[in-house]
């Protein structure tokens, strides 16, 4: 008996302690689950070992423009990570729980890591694939996620684009390319992991676009001698921004941390956890492996910003709805 | 008849108030807000949205396909739930289990599992394949899937009214010179007539919502197989919540218009036969 209740006791005990305990929410993209459970134990010690207390991280993941809209609508994340900085934008225009310069609050534009978009193609490529224009070849068929609702989607169709005008094409030239490359879609899955599923397991399509660090996964995963990875000469960076969402940490009196907390991603240690994990760290160069040198372009240098990519492309009625209303 | 003014059971009002208190909670507030989201747009604002080709499109293909599903499901529904009353055979309790199977599945589980079988690498879809049948990434998969998960509306519904009818009645239409045609169509069928209604408007009405099973085996191509679901998730994506809502506002009319119909039906049906 009185060891059942020395037990409640120690279980009270803790509990309150564990109260005490700074606790962040982390709201995160789809596919960052392997990358964060190797990240918050290494920043857990890191705080511990900085200033002796003991902090607590959740993670919430899910596609990144549904996460964003979970925190518009109140979930109280203390750090939003995204694979789009539109998706986190839209605090300052919608919910306006964080200023609109977000991004100088922390180096490179608060972009600590970054996937540029490259090919996966089926072993010995078969169909001979080596950039862009072999994507629209008669007989090729490639798989790529709805633009309109999955943001690596968006970064494919804008890596087409993109590869027109920066060889020296106009937006005429472009738009009638990306028209040509949805031709050769045969499926849209609403989210990346859902083309990946297409393009491995039921084995449709020639190429699939996609994340180089969603490639290298599907590799690990799957094995390395079913596919073969093709770097397109030139294609866009995908920029992986996170930022503290101030509304909810001057509530809960959790700034420090959460500011630590980011801070630590662009940290020697954060990088090197990235570059394990196939994310191309943006700061140290040191803590790169063998990340093959290539010409990529981002959606700022090319479109002005996100939010005039998506007005173009991506909004109803826009030059992606048009390639389907012929 | 025991009761005159008096109700059977005491505390109707408390119930009464409880029912409306919970579904206002549950049902009647969420739906007022839906509407109530759309009052952000002006009228053409809003018919502009719902009546966009591709918007057109899914309308066709979800109430097409659901109808079609739910049509399947009477058919074949009746036939399992006649099976699973009339005949003895060894695993008819396990028969009997699998049909609440698609109730129990999460929908996404079903759509995957479907989506595998079914594509051109799959089990049934490398024989179908070469004959020019393509299920998956097609509406034809659409319509597999809305079957899969309104299967067991129509057979649990069916399945008491068969198990009360007694075999009297076929027994005494046969020998008063029935055929079996006859017996079926004149005496069985008036009888289950109303639970099959039941059974078919449940499972139309489930597969108009169905999202999560359609969207692994659809394909989703604009303007082709594409549900008006996954218009809303769109419309959400891009932050659009007036436009998700007025299409969502599209879908609970006619759904509510739809359902109404076949009610009345059933009300109509069970006049007709309840007064000889």
């Amino acid at each position: 008996m009185s060891s059942i209740l020395r037990s409640v006791l120690l279980v009270a005990l803790f509990s309150s302690v564990s109260l005490q305990a700074a606790e962040l929410l982390n709201a995160s993209y789809d596919v960052t689950r392997e990358f964060y459970k190797d990240f918050n134990p290494a920043f857990i010690q890191y705080w511990k070992e900085k200033t002796g207390e003991t902090i607590t991280i959740n993670q919430s993941h899910g596609g990144s423009t549904k996460q964003a809209r979970s925190v518009v609508d109140g979930l109280p994340a203390d750090v939003i990570t995204m694979n789009r900085s539109a998706d986190i934008d839209i605090l300052t225009q919608k919910g306006k729980l964080i200023p609109a310069n977000w991004q100088t609050r922390l180096p490179n534009n608060s972009v600590p890591s970054a996937s540029p978009t490259v090919f996966l193609v089926r072993k010995g490529n078969p169909k001979r694939i080596k950039d862009w224009d072999d994507l629209i070849r008669p007989g090729v068929a490639s798989v790529i996620p709805n633009p309109k609702t999955s943001g690596n989607g968006k970064y494919s169709y804008l890596a087409a684009w993109g590869y027109i005008t920066q060889k020296g094409g106009d937006s005429a030239k472009a738009r009638q390319f990306v028209t040509e490359l949805f031709k050769h879609v045969p499926v849209l899955d609403t989210g990346g992991r859902g083309a990946t599923t297409t393009f491995a397991q039921r084995e449709i399509g020639d190429v699939l676009v996609t994340f180089e660090n969603e490639v290298y996964l599907l590799q690990k995963e799957l094995g390395e001698d079913k596919y073969e990875v093709v770097y397109p000469s030139v294609t866009v960076l995908a920029e992986n921004p996170v930022a503290v969402v101030d509304k909810v940490v001057d509530k809960k009196g959790t700034r420090k941390q959460a500011q630590a907390y980011l801070e630590f991603h662009f940290s020697p240690q954060g990088q090197a956890i990235a570059a394990k994990h196939y994310l191309r760290p943006q700061i140290s160069e040191a803590s790169q492996p063998a990340f093959k040198k290539i010409h990529t372009f981002t959606v700022k240098e090319v479109f002005g910003s996100w939010t005039d990519a998506e007005n173009t492309h991506f909004s109803d009625g826009g030059i992606f709805d048009q390639i389907y209303q012929k | 008849m025991t009761t005159r003014k008096k109700h059977l059971l005491p505390g109707f009002g408390l119930s009464l108030g409880y029912t409306l208190v919970y579904l206002s909670l549950i049902v009647l507030i969420p739906l007022a807000a839906v509407f109530l989201r759309t009052t952000e747009l002006s009228f053409s604002e809003f018919w502009a949205i719902v009546t966009t080709p591709r918007v057109l499109a899914t309308y066709r293909l979800t109430f097409g396909a659901s109808l079609l599903a739910a049509v399947i499901n009477l058919v074949f529904g009746l036939l399992t739930a006649w099976v699973l009353v009339r005949y003895q055979f060894f695993g008819k309790k396990i028969l009997d289990a699998l049909v609440d199977l698609p109730f129990a599945l999460p929908t996404a589980v079903a759509g995957i599992s479907l989506t595998a079988i079914y594509a051109p690498n799959g089990w049934l879809g490398q024989w179908l394949e070469p004959h020019g049948i393509k299920v998956a990434f097609t509406p034809l998969g659409v319509v597999v899937a809305l079957t899969f998960i309104g299967l067991p509306f129509v057979v649990r519904t069916v399945q008491p009214v068969l198990e009360d009818f007694s075999t009297e009645l076929e027994e005494a239409a046969a020998s008063l010179g029935a055929n079996r045609w006859q017996t079926f169509f004149k005496v069985i069928l008036p009888a289950i007539w109303p639970a099959l209604l039941t059974g078919f408007s449940l499972s139309f009405a489930r597969a108009v919502g169905e999202y999560g099973s359609v969207i692994f085996i659809a394909g989703n191509m604009p303007m082709i197989s594409e549900i008006t679901p996954l218009m809303i998730i769109t419309k959400l994506e891009q932050y659009d919540y007036a436009g998700a809502t007025a299409i969502a506002v599209v879908m609970l009319v006619i759904s509510f218009a739809l359902l109404l119909l076949i009610n009345l039906l059933q009300w109509w049906s069970s006049h007709r036969h309840g007064g000889k």
